[in-house]
């Protein structure tokens, strides 16, 4: 699958956190990860109302940029992500679909006025990037506390579970991809 | 057990729509959209959704409370949220009145949207499992229960419904399965008996002493072992209606008891002199002949004209092949509830495996049949494999042909197997296979087959 990062006028960028990223899905997917720049994230996809980007939007373009290889793509970037409907987006896939994105902008340590933590960043983008994916693989939520799968609303869900899928997701996810 | 929830997502901006509905999707739900009040009351009429969020501000004459208010018409019991953009006092007052459940303000925090829809879902869980629970305990049916579009049922439950409310007796016949003792619930549960007992006895089910305990009770010291006062069916039935099953099946001697109970409604415990008299509604049922068996001498004849006064046959499923469908549907949902699986549907050629079917044991057959296909199913739809199970015991009459299979390969087989069968004989195959000795051979240079 591939890995793209967005850079983002307002958020910047998530560099830092695409090795974990990479090293994250391949090891709970079993996939080769192919990591490729992408400089900026898409003017067109900026609410300047709302000082936030439009995923759906930033969705569309990230297929639209996209060869025909590889079949599933996840653009990582450090601006913030917003549904229409809904306030704020950590992600968003296309369920069973080929695109996702997830947004490291809450998830720095910065957002909630404290000091910068690189290794809690990372685990959170990990958890991110996994949860996503796992909707790409048409998996949805779930219900098991440390499975990386589960819904999470807040930072303090998202601390709470792992990494990892737990033992039901690892065996759907062998079925569909079988 | 989430997907079986669908939920509906009303608003005139396609890319609102469809990201909420995305949203939604990933905790698993099955969501469809609408983009105006006229397509959302469409849809909620074809479908029942769990929850409907539903945008106020719409363009196109139907607005968000108008939508609303049709659609709490068509489904009473909707859950249905309003969405705006800006909440302003008098539009969520005017929401709530008319039966909004909840006012959302967009943009939403997901975490609040989360708690929304599982707090909504949860009530829906409870309340279905307390209407299937409550049917069980209560095993209370009625004619709506009896699924059917078949039109020689309806005729029959019709003429069920009439004589509900009679005291006439009634006898139900039908093979295994038909729903016999479904019938006579309803039958019951729909008359003016409907507050009183409904007692179920299989008469095939006890040895002709027991049976007759059963029925009549028993006086303290009547036999050993008889240490108290016991009532028996009928008395338990008293007001009410006793069904007795398998009625074919019971012996001379209690066959003049039953008579004379029909026709003194009153009778004796087992060992008693007291005469007891009792008011209750006789529903007999059988799978047998019960008019042969009077002709053969193995069934009273006044007995068979008490219990015949009005009968009702119930057809075979095979002769209501168009109800399995229905049936199927209704059994998905009941099952995949109690089971606690999440199967929403099943495949054309899984249901075309069960229409073929001859269902020799009827609905009951049925019932079990999507049961055990449930429990093996492995994704949210049944399948062709998920039935194997059927052709396995089948009537032979049926076998699996398999998928990407060329007809010219079916028939190389099949010219194999009989020249096999025969020991090579070519004759005789093709006689077996309704062709002409000459054109065997040629199909035989054809196909490459060796004798």
């Amino acid at each position: 699958m591939g890995l793209s990062v967005m850079d983002a006028p307002e958020g910047g960028s998530a560099e830092m956190v695409t090795e974990q990223i990479a090293q994250a899905l391949e090891d709970v997917f079993a996939v080769r990860v192919t990591v490729r720049q992408q400089a900026w994230i898409p003017d067109g996809a900026y609410d300047r109302q709302r000082g936030q980007y439009n995923a759906p939007l930033v969705l569309r373009s990230v297929l639209e940029g996209a060869a025909s290889e590889p079949p599933k793509l996840l653009a990582v970037t450090g601006g913030d992500l917003f549904i229409p409907m809904l306030s704020f987006v950590y992600g968003q896939a296309q369920l069973g679909g080929r695109a996702a994105v997830v947004s490291i902008a809450r998830l720095r340590q910065e957002y909630y006025g404290l000091p910068a933590n690189a290794a809690l960043l990372a685990g959170r983008a990990r958890k991110e990037a996994v949860h996503e994916t796992g909707h790409l693989f048409g998996l949805v939520h779930c219900e098991a506390p440390d499975c990386a799968m589960r819904l999470s609303t807040n930072i303090r869900q998202l601390d709470m579970k792992g990494d990892r899928l737990c033992s039901g997701c690892a065996a759907m996810l062998m079925e569909r991809v079988i | 057990m989430k997907a079986q929830w669908q939920i509906l997502v009303v608003d005139d901006e396609e890319i609102m729509c469809e990201s909420m509905a995305a949203w939604l999707r990933e905790d698993g739900y099955a969501v469809d959209t609408a983009s105006s009040g006229r397509e959302a009351i469409e849809m909620a009429r074809r479908t029942e959704y769990a929850i409907h969020f539903v945008d106020l501000k719409m363009p196109g004459g139907i607005d968000g409370i108008e939508t609303l208010m049709e659609i709490r018409r068509i489904r009473p019991d909707a859950s249905i949220i309003i969405i705006t953009a800006y909440a302003t006092v008098d539009t969520a007052i005017a929401a709530m009145k008319e039966g909004a459940q909840e006012y959302i303000v967009k943009p939403c925090n997901p975490e609040e949207i989360s708690l929304l829809v599982s707090r909504i879902i949860k009530v829906k869980n409870l309340q279905r499992e307390n209407m299937i629970l409550r049917k069980k305990l209560a095993r209370q049916y009625h004619f709506h229960d009896i699924i059917s579009k078949n039109a020689r049922m309806a005729g029959i439950l019709e003429m069920a419904r009439e004589v509900a409310s009679l005291r006439s007796t009634v006898l139900i016949r039908g093979e295994s399965g038909t729903g016999k003792e479904l019938v006579a619930r309803a039958i019951h549960f729909s008359g003016d008996r409907a507050q009183k007992p409904f007692v179920a006895v299989s008469c095939a089910a006890l040895a002709e002493t027991l049976l007759e305990s059963e029925l009549f009770g028993y006086e303290k010291g009547a036999f050993t072992g008889a240490a108290e006062r016991k009532k028996g069916k009928f008395e338990l039935a008293d007001g009410g209606t006793i069904f007795l099953d398998e009625i074919g099946d019971i012996s001379p001697k209690l066959q003049a008891d039953l008579l004379r109970v029909l026709q003194e409604k009153s009778f004796y415990r087992v060992g008693g002199s007291e005469e007891v008299r009792v008011d209750a509604r006789v529903i007999a049922a059988t799978h047998k002949d019960l008019r042969a068996a009077v002709e053969e001498g193995r069934f009273r004849e006044d007995l068979f004209y008490r219990l015949n006064v009005i009968e009702v046959q119930l057809p075979p499923l095979r002769d209501r092949r168009e109800d399995i469908p229905l049936l199927v549907e209704h059994f998905i949902e009941r099952i995949s509830h109690e089971v606690g699986k999440d199967v929403r549907g099943i495949s054309d050629g899984a249901m075309r495996v069960l229409m073929d079917h001859d269902w020799p044991g009827n609905v009951r057959e049925l019932e079990n049949a999507v049961e055990r296909a449930i429990v093996a199913c492995r994704s949210g739809t049944l399948g062709e494999d998920d039935l194997a199970f059927l052709q396995e015991n089948g009537s032979g009459r049926q076998f699996r042909v398999p998928a990407n299979m060329t007809l010219e390969e079916m028939e190389k087989l099949m010219i194999e197997a009989a020249l096999k069968r025969t020991g090579g004989n070519v004759k005789e195959s093709a006689s077996g296979l309704g062709i002409d000795r000459s054109t065997l051979y040629d199909k035989l240079k054809k196909y490459g087959i060796e004798r």
